[in-house]
């Protein structure tokens, strides 16, 4: 027990001493995540390859749209710029794979936004309310799940036409649908916590508590699940390109690259070669980053 | 420490009044049109609680204490009687009626750790309360509030910008009665506060809370299975069984005189720090487990398990008695045993 003075002494000394920072739980988190060397050289590269897509109109003197009637079809040549070569209509191809880059990162990252903000918000809700309220908001995803997914990206490319925007609309639109379980799932375990039986006992608002109390406390998980999502959302988006319901020409993503490389994979092996190889390096960075979050954010878990 | 007199207040208006509160839980039965069961987890509860007094509540796992305590609270809703705060029922009332009246009651949670949100840091959690009620301060406000309460509850106040993991049990739990503390309320229910602390923290959490009851004539109810403890805090005592009252005393009458067989057995079981008058010493062991409150037994809930059970405990169920000013028991045959 301290005694009086002490006490006051103490008071007094609470406006005049330096505050000691602690460490979160985030930044622990982020120093186990740069121990993790697969993942940082992950980081890395990635970092390159948005880079490389960002100035990608500095690096070359052609435009992706640009027709070079001297090289049609031409393998990767350094002397005369077409370092990657050029496609069936002398386009040239390491342009294109960088544009492709814009589109296809630009597809992971914003459907995966997409389906995080519906998602970790619905999941959140379902699940802290629990009861009636959980069983209908879980009944409709249950219903939305059922649906066929190129039945429904069908769908709405042939009501609304074929539009770069609709494919982040569709592909957020199937995957909040995972993220809303794993939250709501979270949330369940979370709710009778007693940190936030503590919030309650306060008078906090159940918007607050959800917000402050419960989403930071699924984002563990639910950063996991993004990092494995992205990846998913740029494959997915592949394989609607290649059946082509992608984006449209002159426009172009690695899926739409890798189908047209794979017609002449005889002839020129260069047109499939270098976009799978950025997709799949692409994919691979994304897969060890999430693994690396995975054990940085739950070490007990590994 | 002295042990503290009971504070002489009954003329005053009790600040809590509760009336045959019941909290049953539906449990689905088993089969697809059999009927939902109750469980019984409190089943008519009558006390009043005074200010600055502290009220414990005793009783073995599972007899509904910590049920009680929250749906005081109306952290659980109570299926039936009334809680009345300052003379008004709060059961019931619209939540929006409800969220002012909390700034005047609080909880302290048995685990320190978990009731702290591991995302926050201590400052913004002790913070939470007074951005809840009290928004209208300003940001320096509230914080040296905080540091104030931080050094008044024996927490370094420049810890204020570090997260829960990084302090100990008996500290978190100081951080939690910081927290409880912070809109300076008139009640705290505080449920088993110190069992998950070594014995020398507990003693000093218990003397915080006594000194912080006297600094701010705040009124506790103490829920707890250790009787020494209660003994040391306390100044009224109510012994719970399946979710009924078997005894509501005064400390010294209690101790001194139980008077219903479950509270003996309960008070002969605390050890006594002498061997000779412990090894001699009349023990009352009970036989058996507690009842499933799904199916109490019928009459008296403790007749299962009570050395002097008769017939009439199968029948009838016994009335609160009221054996002296300050002695309640719910017993048929107090006065013979």
């Amino acid at each position: 027990m301290m005694n009086k003075s002490e006490k006051t002494a103490l008071l007094q000394s609470a406006g005049a001493t330096k505050e000691i920072e602690g460490r979160s739980l985030w930044r622990d988190a982020r120093i186990r995540l740069f121990r993790n060397k697969a993942a940082v050289g992950s980081m890395i590269i990635l970092g390159i390859i948005t880079l490389l897509a960002i100035i990608a109109p500095l690096l070359s003197p052609y435009a992706y749209d640009q027709i070079d009637w001297g090289y049609i079809q031409e393998g990767p040549n350094w002397e005369n710029g077409h370092i990657f070569g050029t496609d069936g209509n002398g386009r040239d191809l390491f342009v294109r794979v960088l544009y492709g880059a814009r589109v296809s990162l630009a597809v992971g990252l914003l459907a995966t936004a997409v389906s995080l903000i519906i998602g970790v918000t619905y999941g959140a809700i379902a699940g802290y309310f629990g009861g009636k309220i959980d069983s209908i908001m879980m009944r409709f995803v249950d219903v939305l799940y059922s649906l066929p997914f190129m039945f429904f990206v069908i769908m709405l490319m042939v009501v609304f036409g074929r539009n770069i925007f609709l494919i982040f609309v569709a592909l957020g639109a199937v995957e909040w649908l995972t993220m809303a379980r794993i939250v709501r799932g979270q949330t369940l375990s979370l709710r009778r916590r007693e940190f936030i039986e503590a919030a309650h006992a306060t008078g906090v608002s159940n918007f607050k508590i959800i917000f402050r109390h419960v989403i930071p406390n699924v984002l563990g998980p639910v950063i996991v699940y993004m990092t494995l999502t992205i990846p998913q959302v740029i494959l997915t988006e592949s394989f609607l390109s290649f059946l082509g319901l992608g984006v449209q020409e002159p426009l172009t993503s690695w899926g739409v690259l890798i189908s047209e490389g794979a017609k002449v994979i005889e002839a020129s092996t260069w047109m499939l070669i270098y976009p799978a190889v950025f997709l799949a390096l692409t994919l691979f960075c994304f897969n060890f980053i999430g693994d690396g979050l995975r054990d940085a954010l739950d070490p007990k878990d590994r | 420490m002295t042990v503290m007199t009971a504070p002489d207040k009954r003329d005053n208006a009790p600040i809590l009044s509760v009336r045959d509160l019941k909290v049953h839980f539906p449990i689905p039965g088993k089969g697809l049109f059999a009927k939902d069961r109750p469980l019984k987890a409190v089943d008519g509860v009558n006390f009043d609680l005074f200010p600055g007094e502290t009220l414990g509540v005793v009783g073995e796992s599972g007899c509904g204490k910590s049920t009680l305590g929250r749906a005081i609270l109306q952290l659980i809703a109570p299926s039936g009687g009334q809680v009345a705060w300052l003379g008004k029922n709060i059961v019931g009332i619209p939540h929006r009626d409800m969220q002012p009246l909390r700034r005047d009651f609080q909880i302290i949670f048995q685990d320190p750790l978990a009731c702290l949100n591991p995302r926050m840091t201590i400052g913004e959690i002790i913070a939470e309360p007074l951005v809840t009620h009290k928004p209208e301060l300003g940001k320096d406000e509230i914080k040296t509030r905080v540091k104030r309460m931080m050094a008044r509850v024996g927490l370094l106040p420049q810890m204020i910008n570090r997260y829960p993991h990084e302090f100990s049990g008996g500290q978190c739990q100081r951080i939690g009665i910081a927290r409880a503390m912070i809109l300076e309320p008139k009640l705290i229910v505080c449920d088993e506060p110190v069992s998950a602390l070594d014995v020398s923290i507990q003693a000093q959490i218990v003397n915080l809370l006594q000194e912080l009851q006297r600094e701010f004539d705040l009124s506790l109810i103490f829920i707890s299975h250790d009787l020494s403890i209660v003994r040391h805090i306390c100044h009224r005592i109510m012994v719970l069984y399946l979710g009924n009252v078997m005894e509501l005393a005064d400390r010294d009458s209690i101790y001194a005189a139980p008077r219903h067989p479950y509270t003996k057995a309960l008070i002969s079981a605390v050890p006594i720090p002498d061997p000779e008058i412990e090894r001699n010493k009349e023990r009352i062991v009970l036989t058996g487990d507690l009842p499933s409150p799904l199916s109490p037994p019928s009459g008296c809930v403790f007749r299962t398990r009570c050395p002097f059970a008769q017939e009439k405990c199968a029948t009838d169920v016994p009335k609160i008695d009221r054996v002296s000013e300050t002695q309640e028991v719910a017993c048929h045959f107090h006065d013979n045993i």
